[in-house]
């Protein structure tokens, strides 16, 4: 039952031969990329379509809804400042956190390049902490909306008190906004989290992996190449969140 | 394994090279036929489960076309074996629905996505570029067992109260958004979207491979345009869904937060029972745009492979060079662009602006010109050719057939005037079936019975193999052609009886008439699976000293009667040539395989060129 097979690489076995029209294609990327960063280049893609039809969906829903709430008024709060309204104030802390973590990443793969162990894992953590702030940021904020009784299928941020008055019949839990716009906020940005948290523990792998040394053995931190282009994609993605949800 | 792959890796990153030390791997029985990391046996997981769900689906077929071929005759013995989908020996209304959207879901996804882009974009990547395998092999086992996972999922689903989904394979909101609208939208509805969800994965990270594979992984000498057309058209398979299946993950996550949430994404203004729901601001016609973003690149990823299969097969079979090589890489390339800009063809009748609909039908309009390309380039290269008729080779020119009628009543249906009559009638039904359902299965058939000895070491029984395709080409035009009737009078789709209707059920008698087409196909179907099963351990053997029995140009043939894992026992070969060196060639063979160097006269005249 047990059978040998012995695998080689093409690059060392071919190209003993005479003539080699067209050799200068041979083997390699037409990107001259690893098949690593191309799958993750083809998965981030992938992922970005995905995001794409979230925002999209947003946009259609909203249009079609003839009132929608101003977010300088729903995004108004900061933890530890009572109730003193600062509109996209938090959010723009969030932002500004997201962008760090991604700088730290920047920093970590340049020092990969360097074989810098030393360095990778310290820009690492930096990245690491951000997102993992960015996450904390993210829970206050729908803790507080959650409070403000903002639900999936229920919107308390209406055009005025006594609520819309657009809707069919009687038997209708009253929303005062429409409702679309708690269910489109918690999916999308629950959706965005979600790639932040799957980020968040690649990195903490990766960083734990540098810790061991196993790609100082390799010879290359190409892999934190790779958790970078994803890490700098969910900060790409959050900008566009950003404006579709808070700016728009 | 892991490790070798690792060091492929580092190699082709440039740093490896230099320290070549041999890599001794101990194969045990888990790791060679279960979680298995070779392409070639992932190949043949992709297609055994395939053939299975293949089985499955073309049984469903059967049992509803029973019920819409004889409306009023009772059957105990199927109620004997199918339980409560048949009370009184009649099918069940709801049985009904389940089958035929079961039926849609398994051949689109789980046979034609998976069993044919699965199997050959496995099998034949590796072989025909020359690589030892995939980009990662573990990834694209892992690819395979989220396919498993997926069909797990689905199968139980017939097992839960209330059935599978029912709500067609297309799962329209409120529909399958509302436990209350159908038994099969209850638990049914919900294994659907967690199958579907496995699949996407699966779809996901084997279309990773396959591109990562195709652009990196290539044996020296074999450029891009030197690729054989399978290699192209997988490659753009590929492309296809990483770009498209992500946006039905959005459509679906949406429609799982309507269902468990209570968010309004799909919903609106809904009574059931009398009953007003709160749902109120959604679109159901989003939903339509999503699903088909991907619905409508899904069949190219469908037909696209059994293009690519028929390409090269028919050229081996001619003995000619394919006719238009680039023309036919730069049509697939005008399909797969195309394709991602057709999609509210299918949503002529959902209320959209005429203007938007006249722009839909132009795109759609013109993918006629790059099949017709194909067309005409399989058509010429079949011209004078030196034809072999074998199971192969006649699938393929089958193939040609369904896809130009298929295609011609495309361009009907794709005239957003002419869909307002046609849509939801049988000549949708027959139009799809016979240009992504027949033309993807024959491509299929061709591409199992070309590649049968390469996976298997031996052949399939060529005179069941002809059984096989008279029987299913005759069959299948007999089952769609008297569709097309059916549909220009008006006959709907997806209805369960026509009794009550006085102005369809004057077409009984025609209905009979593709029921029996239904059940004779589907019996041919099941000799080819005898044939397969049989030919697997008694087929004439594949020897040493034929090691190319269709004397064909590409890789695979270089390799041993059962290529190892790694493929090549000793070095790669390099390539010099196209794939279709076939006749007239300066060698002065029949043919040139793409791993003989260059005579002197071609040595001359290439750096005439330079």
């Amino acid at each position: 039952m047990a059978e040998e097979t012995v695998l080689h690489h093409p690059e060392i076995e071919t190209g003993h031969e005479p003539f080699m029209p067209a050799d200068e294609f041979a083997s390699n990327s037409p990107m001259k990329v690893s098949y690593g960063k191309m799958m993750m280049w083809y998965f981030l893609l992938s992922d970005a379509f995905t995001f794409s039809a979230f925002l999209i969906s947003y946009g259609a829903i909203r249009m079609s809804n003839a009132w929608w709430p101003d977010p300088n008024h729903v995004f108004n709060a900061m933890p530890f400042m009572g109730h003193r309204k600062i509109p996209l104030g938090f959010v723009s802390i969030m932002t500004f956190i997201l962008i760090l973590s991604s700088v730290a990443v920047v920093l970590a793969v340049i020092e990969g390049h360097r074989m810098n162990k030393k360095g990778v894992l310290k820009w690492m953590l930096g990245g690491i902490i951000g997102g993992a702030a960015f996450l904390g940021c993210q829970a206050w904020e729908w803790a507080h909306l959650i409070e403000e009784g903002l639900r999936p299928f229920y919107n308390p941020f209406g055009p005025d008190e006594k609520g819309l008055t657009h809707l069919v019949h009687e038997t209708l839990t009253k929303s005062p906004g429409p409702v679309a716009f708690g269910a489109l906020f918690f999916g999308i940005t629950g959706f965005h989290g979600f790639h932040v948290f799957t980020g968040v523990c690649l990195n903490v792998w990766g960083f734990f992996a540098t810790l061991s040394g196993k790609f100082e053995k390799v010879g290359h931190y190409e892999m934190i190449e790779k958790l970078g282009l994803y890490w700098h994609f969910v900060d790409l993605v959050w900008v566009f969140v950003f404006l579709a949800f808070y700016l728009l | 394994m892991e490790q070798t792959i690792e060091k492929i890796a580092t190699a082709d990153h440039g740093h490896g090279i230099g320290h070549h030390e041999e890599h001794h791997h101990v194969e045990t029985f888990i790791n060679k036929y279960i979680f298995s990391q070779d392409h070639k046996m992932i190949a043949r997981q992709f297609l055994f489960t395939g053939m299975i769900w293949a089985i499955i689906g073309g049984l469903f077929s059967v049992l509803f076309r029973v019920q819409l071929g004889w409306p009023d005759a009772t059957f105990p013995a199927l109620e004997q074996l199918f339980g409560n989908w048949f009370t009184d020996g009649k099918l069940d209304p709801n049985a009904y629905y389940m089958l035929v959207t079961m039926h849609g879901t398994i051949m689109v996804f789980f046979v034609l996505t998976a069993g044919l882009s699965g199997t050959f974009a496995n099998f034949l990547i590796p072989l025909q570029i020359g690589a030892r395998d995939m980009a990662s092999g573990f990834i694209n086992m892992l690819s395979y067992w989220f396919f498993f996972a997926s069909s797990v999922v689905m199968f139980s689903s017939f097992f839960v109260s209330g059935g599978a989904a029912s709500g067609g394979w297309t799962i329209y909101p409120p529909l399958s958004a509302l436990p209350q609208a159908s038994p099969g939208s209850g638990a049914g509805m919900t294994l659907w979207l967690i199958s579907m969800t496995l699949f996407i994965g699966s779809t996901l990270m084997g279309g990773l491979n396959y591109v990562s594979t195709v652009l990196n992984l290539r044996t020296k000498g074999m450029d891009l345009f030197r690729m054989p057309l399978t290699v192209w058209a997988l490659f753009f398979t590929a492309i296809i869904g990483i770009l498209s299946f992500p946006v039905l993950v959005s459509g679906v996550v949406l429609l799982v937060f309507d269902r468990t949430l209570g968010t309004s994404f799909y919903l609106s203004d809904i009574y059931i029972a009398g009953k007003a729901l709160s749902n109120s601001g959604g679109s159901p016609i989003l939903f339509q745009h999503l699903f088909w973003f991907l619905g409508h690149p899904e069949v190219y990823i469908v037909i696209l492979p059994a293009m690519g299969m028929v390409s090269e097969i028919l050229a081996t079979n001619s003995r000619k060079p394919i006719f238009g090589y680039k023309a036919m890489v730069f049509s697939i390339l005008g399909i797969t662009i195309l394709g991602f800009i057709v999609w509210a063809h299918h949503m002529f009748m959902s209320g959209m602006n005429p203007f938007i609909g006249s722009v839909f039908t132009l795109f759609t309009l013109l993918i006629a010109i790059p099949s017709a390309v194909k067309v005409f380039n399989w058509l010429t290269t079949l011209w004078r050719g030196n034809i072999r008729l074998n199971s192969a080779s006649l699938f393929s020119i089958g193939f040609v057939s369904v896809f130009i009628s298929g295609g011609v009543t495309g361009i009907w249906l794709g005239n957003a005037i002419i869909d307002v009559q046609l849509h939801d009638t049988y000549f949708v039904v027959a139009h799809f079936h016979i240009v992504m359902g027949i033309a993807a299965f024959f491509g299929m058939f061709a591409g199992v019975y070309h590649w049968f000895p390469k996976m298997f070491g031996r052949f399939m029984n060529e005179t069941l193999g002809y059984v096989h395709f008279f029987v299913s080409f005759i069959g299948s035009y007999i089952i769609f052609w008297p569709m097309h009737y059916l549909g220009m009078s008006g006959v709907p789709r997806r209805y369960y009886s026509f009794k009550e209707f006085q102005a369809f059920s004057q077409y009984d008698d025609l209905n009979k008439i593709i029921s029996m087409g239904a059940i004779m196909v589907f019996i041919a179907q099941l000799l080819f699976v005898a044939n397969f099963v049989y030919s697997i351990y008694r087929g004439r053997k594949m020897t040493k000293d034929n090691l190319n029995p269709w004397q064909s140009n590409t890789l695979e043939w270089t390799t041993d009667v059962e290529p190892g894992h790694g493929n090549w026992k000793g070095a790669i070969p390099t390539v010099y040539r196209w794939a279709y060196d076939y006749s007239k060639n300066p060698t002065g063979a029949d043919f040139t395989p793409q791993n003989v160097p260059l005579t002197e006269e071609e040595l001359a005249n290439e750096s005439k060129k330079h």
